[in-house]
């Protein structure tokens, strides 16, 4: 194990809501993610991050059913989750896309109203029939959307279809939608890229308010002083393996990190078979890193 | 699209700073060219076209106009109501909320193209141009100065693509091209639509009455079209028309208005299509009517399959021919293999059953698959169908559904004592065979608007339409997708076996050749898509409207001949370059593929 756990921050900290172990991804011959452990507890913010292509991502598809891990298996608050992503969204865990994934021709208020999908129970024959259940399940729903557009503030454009929406508020739009399934841990992938500085401040504020409300937040992001700002905690990613884990002055002060980053060998560096299977694993993947950062072959 | 943009004149083209029309006639005398021209044609209407009664339609009586002088009077009257809007005259700005201009062009083209189309065709059936009165000269001439009028009024040229210098010349060619269709499609361009100003309820509700009415008016006629050739004039009258009335932003305007009052609009439509039965003298355009409606209201299901859900079926037929089988079987008919005769209202539940289970049968294993795949596949049932009741005959399989011959001799309907094969009066209107099953079917339609409309606006149609625009996202939002997609196909199979059990009775026989992947006669299952695609995805009233005119279309262009598949496939191939949204188009789908105009932001709740 080349990985060194550094003794999590315990300073806001509950039981475990998120606790994945030894999950590793191959992709015929790619290993994409490597025998990863993570845990998120509960009040926690905790920051994933790590170089382009370095298995975030497929991480995360991992976390949410959308990829069954080859190996390992990831626990929410107990049980572990079902590999099936509508099923990992029931139980709890909600999300948002790298490269944005809105219902493009859906308005503001749809959208959110679709994140709604698990907490409602209203089938066919309740919509053909409209009894009075199904016009309080209807409000109901509107009324709890509506607060969370006002929660991100986009009430105001409630009608809008999301394709017409500036880049920073599709973003948020996708936060709610997630929000709106009522999860207990949201995990954000890049949740600020494109964004303009002062509306990655305003999502900063909204991660925290988010975190107020009782959800537990995993987020991948490569700014870093939005992570350094934001997180309890930071686990780093390179090549598929943790590197490191730990409060952001013990990962900002960790020169391997510093390599990583800027591609020097370090101390405790994989052996030499490992190299050469990463090294192959990243010519083939240099295809999707050189798109970065619109990826679109991200899910 | 992208060389579409509504910049002024830039200094290359040839007139800088004044925007010039197609014709160079100075815009005023254009316009008053274009408003007299229309008067005038309105006035060669009611003159004598032709001396001789040879052509169909006697266009030689003066003062009183007949066939497709009707339709000349009706662009006439079009071209010069927009004529007058383009004046600013007081009353008629209602009318062109987005301008008269574009309006106008299209109002005077289709005048004319109708009226010459009749001019020609005068000469060329009767041997010569001598077969013309004074009135055919006028007309032409009437119509053929408005149209020029019209094209001299100035509109702005979308700034042209210049040529690269390295260009072969076969490049500068495409270049050119693509500039002149530019200049084409800003000539009939639509400005930006004024806000209506707020009309009391009431007036609105006479609004869609008058609509309706309007709507009941034009569909009546179309049936009853006598002969080729004015079936064809009402294709370019009401075409251009439409197409004129749509430019000048009305047809927006009134689908605002009829989103609003949604219930009062599915009622009025409701009793108008009830009330054509009546306005008919024999059964002959009944029988037409009840076949529209049945090829409609199986395009209204195959639409909540394909519109909503986005899943392509291409073997939906199959489930009209289930319900129909089984609607036959229990009919009490001589060659069923069942010797029972079920109420009615028993065999459509049954019917509407049995094409469920049957939906979900096909569904479960297809369902998991995406796009392409899904669509062979579905198209492969959908022969299996088939070729399945051809062979139950008995010989080289069960003996079934009686194979090739099908079932045969199935009774009329007796609902309560009211025999549906028998003419029935009602206050002095006569009511026969096909009108009551036009009534009946026309019960079946409501019932699928209403399904369609409740389930499209709800949890269950929100997660179609999530699937449809995005499958990951959508399981990623919790949303079960095999199992709404499946939830999608039954009903939509349900309601089609429904409709069936309609239609076994209104033939009397059904065979497995009804129900092909393609066929000259609809509803087959490509005629289907084709209606949903063509009407509109997604939307109430597209595919019933795009159901009525591929029925009609081959119905009444008997002279197509062989030709009518060519000519169909044709037509769709223009349609989706030029209209890829449909004729009615669903906001969503409207704002999909045209980005840059006339485009709305805000979505408002709309059911149309
Ligand atoms: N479905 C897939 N099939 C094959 N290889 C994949 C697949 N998905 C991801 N990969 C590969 O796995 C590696 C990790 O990709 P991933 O998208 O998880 O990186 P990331 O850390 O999110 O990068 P970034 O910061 O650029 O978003 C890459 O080499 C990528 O090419
Ligand atoms: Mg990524």
């Amino acid at each position: 194990m080349t990985t060194e756990t550094t003794a999590p921050n315990t300073a806001a900290t509950g039981q475990a809501v998120l606790d994945a172990r030894g999950v590793t991804m191959r992709f015929g011959g790619l290993t994409a993610v490597r025998n990863v452990d993570l845990t998120v507890n509960s009040g926690e913010i905790v920051g994933l991050i790590g170089p382009n292509g370095a298995g975030k991502t497929t991480f995360f598809n991992c976390l949410t059913g959308l990829y069954i891990p080859t190996e390992g298996e990831v626990r929410y608050k107990g049980t572990v989750l079902p590999p099936k992503s509508f099923k990992v969204t029931a139980a709890g865990v909600a999300r948002t896309f790298q490269n944005i994934r809105l219902f493009a021709n859906m308005t503001v208020l749809e959208n959110v109203l679709v994140g709604r999908h698990t907490r409602t129970k209203e089938g066919l024959w309740s919509a053909l029939l409209r009894g009075p259940g199904f016009k309080k399940a209807e409000k109901a729903s509107e009324e709890r959307a509506m607060e969370l557009l006002e929660f991100i503030g986009l009430a105001h454009k409630r009608d809008h279809l999301a394709r017409n929406l500036p880049y920073g508020e599709q973003r948020k739009l996708e936060i709610a939608r997630a929000l709106a399934s009522e999860p207990g841990l949201l995990l954000l992938d890049e949740p600020t890229a494109g964004m303009n500085p002062q509306e990655t401040r305003a999502t900063e504020e909204l991660v925290f308010a988010i975190r107020d409300q009782g959800i537990a937040v995993l987020v991948i992001e490569h700014d870093m002083r939005f992570i350094f700002n934001l997180c309890d905690r930071v686990a780093v990613l390179v090549q598929g393996e943790k590197l490191v884990e730990g409060d952001s002055a013990t990962v900002q002060g960790d020169e391997r990190v510093v390599a990583a980053y800027l591609g020097e060998p370090f101390e405790g560096a994989p052996g030499t078979d490992e190299i050469t299977e990463v090294s192959a694993a990243e010519t083939h993947a240099d295809t999707t890193k050189d798109a970065a950062p619109g990826k679109e072959t991200d899910r | 699209m992208t060389t579409q943009t509504t910049t002024p004149e830039s200094p290359s083209t040839p007139n800088p700073g004044t925007p010039e029309g197609l014709v160079p006639i100075p815009p005023a005398i254009g316009r008053a060219l274009a408003t007299g021209g229309g008067a005038l044609t309105i006035v060669s209407a009611f003159l004598a076209w032709t001396w001789t009664s040879a052509f169909p339609g006697d266009l030689t009586v003066y003062g009183y106009p007949g066939g497709l002088q009707v339709l000349v009077l009706i662009g006439g009257v079009l071209t010069t109501l927009f004529g007058l809007a383009s004046y600013g005259v007081k009353g008629l700005g209602w009318l062109v909320p987005a301008g008269a201009t574009s309006a106008l062009r299209l109002a005077a083209l289709g005048t004319f193209a109708t009226a010459w189309y009749t001019i020609l065709a005068i000469t060329f059936q009767l041997g010569g141009i001598v077969n013309l009165e004074p009135g055919g000269y006028i007309v032409a001439i009437a119509t053929l100065g408005a149209l020029l009028g019209a094209l001299a009024l100035p509109f702005e040229r979308p700034e042209p693509d210049t040529a690269d210098p390295e260009d072969t010349p076969r490049e500068r060619l495409v270049l050119d091209a693509r500039n002149n269709i530019a200049v084409i499609k800003a000539a009939f361009a639509s400005g930006t639509p004024t806000p209506a100003r707020k009309l009391p309820a009431y007036a609105e509700i006479l609004i869609i009455v008058a609509v309706l009415g309007l709507a009941l008016t034009v569909f009546t006629y179309g049936i009853g079209t006598e002969y080729d050739e004015l079936f064809l004039g009402f294709l370019l009258t009401t075409g251009f028309g439409f197409a004129a009335v749509a430019k000048a932003g009305l047809v927006s305007r009134i689908s605002a208005i009829t989103a609003k009052h949604r219930n009062v609009t599915l009622l009025g439509a409701f009793l108008a299509a009830a009330a054509f039965p009546f306005t008919q003298s024999d059964d002959q355009y009944a029988t037409i009517g009840v076949y529209i409606l049945i090829f409609a209201t199986v395009a209204l299901g195959l639409n909540i399959v394909v519109g909503l859900a986005g899943l392509l079926d291409l073997g939906y037929v199959a489930f009209l021919g289930v319900g129909a089988y089984t609607a036959a079987m229990v009919s009490g008919s001589p060659s069923s293999p069942f010797d029972i005769h079920l109420p009615f209202w028993l065999s459509a539940l049954l019917g509407a059953a049995v094409a469920m289970i049957f939906g979900v049968l096909i569904g479960a294993p297809t369902l998991r698959l995406r796009g392409d795949y899904l669509a062979i596949v579905t198209l492969g049932f959908g022969e299996i169908f088939r070729i399945g009741v051809l062979n139950m005959d008995g010989t080289s399989g069960p003996d079934i559904t009686n194979g090739s011959n099908g079932i045969s001799s199935i009774p009329n309907l007796n609902i309560l004592g009211f025999d549906f094969g028998q003419a029935h009066s009602f206050g002095g209107f006569t009511i026969a065979r096909f009108a009551n099953y036009f009534l009946l079917m026309l019960l079946i339609t409501l019932i699928v608007v209403i399904v369609f409309r409740r389930s499209s606006d709800s949890r269950i149609g929100r997660a179609w339409i999530a699937i449809r625009e995005d499958e990951t996202a959508a399981l990623a939002m919790g949303i079960n997708g095999f199992r709404v997609k499946l939830i999608a196909f039954a009903l939509g199979a349900a309601l089609a076996g429904l409709a069936g059990t309609v239609q076994a009775h209104v033939t009397y026989t059904v065979t497995p050749e009804q129900y092909q992947f393609a066929h000259v006669v609809p509803p087959n299952s490509a005629f289907l898509l084709a209606a949903v695609v063509l009407g509109g995805m997604g939307t109430i009233s597209g595919p019933l409207v795009g159901a009525a005119l591929l029925y009609l279309i081959p119905a009444k262009l008997q002279f197509l001949g062989d030709y009518q598949l060519l000519a169909f496939g044709l037509t769709l191939v223009l349609l989706m370059r030029f209209r890829p949204e449909g004729l009615i188009p669903n906001r969503r789908r409207q704002l999909e593929f045209h980005e840059d105009a006339e485009a709305p932001t805000v979505l408002s709740k709309t059911g149309v």
